[in-house]
């Protein structure tokens, strides 16, 4: 028997991402938390991964829509700000995902301690990015921003094929 | 398609009931659901101040960034700096909602940004200045960038919940900002004898703004600034520009150049052409 909160929860964890499709909201780690109240009122919260994703508002009417088409009547949509989002919310499944889709997924983000310094980076950064296409690791960044806030572009030497990389953010 | 207007269609939910475009969503606001609630003890008059400067500083530098598209010297480029700007937009958005409830007098982020006349505007004057070439360009992202990163990583303990995860947030995306416009610095610092000949002339004139960006800043802010410079500038092998005395500008007390009435013009001709308007 699937109670009302799972319903509500597997309802909203399938909404997919109006960018990155392969994946949805929960693999991106964008869907922080969904709560159904004793009166059966649904609020799902989602944490914007930047600040100027024009895909937030997308992603709480989707997520509005499929909660309502699953009969709940009564849905509210909360922003998280914090914690903020980073790379490091997307889940083992979702980097899977990813990388089936031909976008390498991210490294580790950046750790850095509440308040203390953020180190300069003054060369393009040398970690080891595998291919999605051919599994080489011997790629390099030809640019640091892509189509989305959210990617970088890359280049394979062994397949010379060109792709995107999720940011390490 | 049924309908003669190609948007409208597009923008009906489908019998899946999943709307497909993010304008007409009904989800406009930024803060939309977030706890908005002012903590009792904060002075609103100082809050609404401070997210009115930092909100408009964002939003006029994301304009100049806009008007590379189609400019920049190569497509990666003009990405970046669209990419840079759509963040700073956001960070716009954010900081001119949470100024216009902080205020308290019914101004939404639309109209504080498109129905206020230029010396309503708090920016500082760094920002507003004309594009130059693409070093100007840099010297500008440069010193804006780690300024503004330094002001975030302060902010992130206000005691205004929202302001405070509004400025965490950006931390890492000016970093990124911070790092790119460094990683240009070097590259045309040490560079050509023409490339680094455009960066120390864009160093040059972007140096006198330090005096309006740290002006009133903590020690320890300006000290953190001026290390990332340093550090930037040595790598590139460029000099520290002759420190100009200039007087720090008066952007923060809403006196700017005739360029930032040329800049909101633009800005805010279609909102102003019909204020019914709804996007």
């Amino acid at each position: 028997m699937v109670t009302l909160l799972q319903l509500a929860r597997d309802t909203a964890a399938q909404v997919l991402d109006p960018e990155l499709p392969m994946l949805t909201l929960a693999d991106l780690g964008v869907l922080r938390e969904v709560t159904l109240a004793p009166d059966g009122r649904v609020t799902a919260s989602l944490a914007p991964t930047y600040s100027g994703c024009p895909a937030l508002a997308e992603m709480r009417a989707d997520v509005d829509a499929a909660l309502r088409a699953a009969g709940f009547t009564r849905v509210e949509i909360r922003t998280v700000l914090d914690p903020p989002w980073s790379s490091d919310w997307i889940t083992p499944e979702g980097r899977a995902k990813l990388a089936a889709g031909g976008i390498a997924p991210p490294g580790p983000a950046p750790r850095r301690a509440p308040g203390g310094p953020v180190p300069l980076t003054l060369a393009p950064t040398r970690s080891v990015v595998h291919c999605p296409h051919c599994g080489s690791p011997d790629t390099e960044e030809t640019s640091r921003f892509s189509a989305t806030a959210c990617k970088a572009l890359r280049r394979c030497r062994a397949c010379r094929e060109p792709f995107e990389q999720v940011k390490e953010h | 398609m049924t309908d003669d207007h190609v948007y409208q269609s597009l923008a009906e939910a489908s019998p899946e009931g999943d709307a497909r475009w993010a304008f007409g969503t009904g989800f406009e606001d930024p803060l939309y659901g977030v706890d908005t609630a002012l903590p009792p003890d904060l002075d609103r008059a100082e809050l609404t101040s401070l997210c009115l400067a930092l909100g408009d500083d964002a939003l006029v530098s994301a304009q100049r960034l806009a008007e590379w598209v189609t400019r920049a010297p190569e497509l990666e480029e003009e990405v970046a700096l669209a990419n840079i700007g759509l963040d700073l937009l956001g960070q716009a958005r954010l900081l001119l909602s949470r100024a216009g409830q902080a205020e308290d007098a019914g101004r939404d982020e639309d109209q504080l940004a498109y129905f206020r006349a230029p010396e309503e505007f708090r920016n500082v004057v760094l920002a507003e200045l004309p594009n130059g070439d693409f070093a100007h360009c840099i010297a500008r992202l440069l010193l804006f960038s780690s300024w503004r990163l330094a002001v975030f990583q302060s902010l992130a303990a206000h005691p205004d919940p929202v302001l405070a995860a509004i400025a965490a947030k950006g931390v890492n995306e000016l970093a990124y900002h911070r790092d790119h416009a460094a990683q240009w610095t070097v590259r045309l610092g040490d560079g050509t004898d023409e490339s680094r000949r455009r960066m120390r002339e864009a160093l040059d004139q972007v140096w006198p703004h330090r005096a309006e960006l740290l002006d009133g800043e903590a020690p320890e802010l300006r000290a953190a600034v001026d290390m990332t410079l340093g550090q930037v500038l040595g790598a590139a092998g460029l000099p520290m520009p002759s420190a100009a005395t200039a007087e720090p500008g008066r952007g923060r007390a809403g006196e700017h150049t005739p360029y930032l009435d040329e800049l909101l013009t633009e800005l805010q001709s279609v909102a102003r052409a019909d204020p019914e308007a709804t996007w």
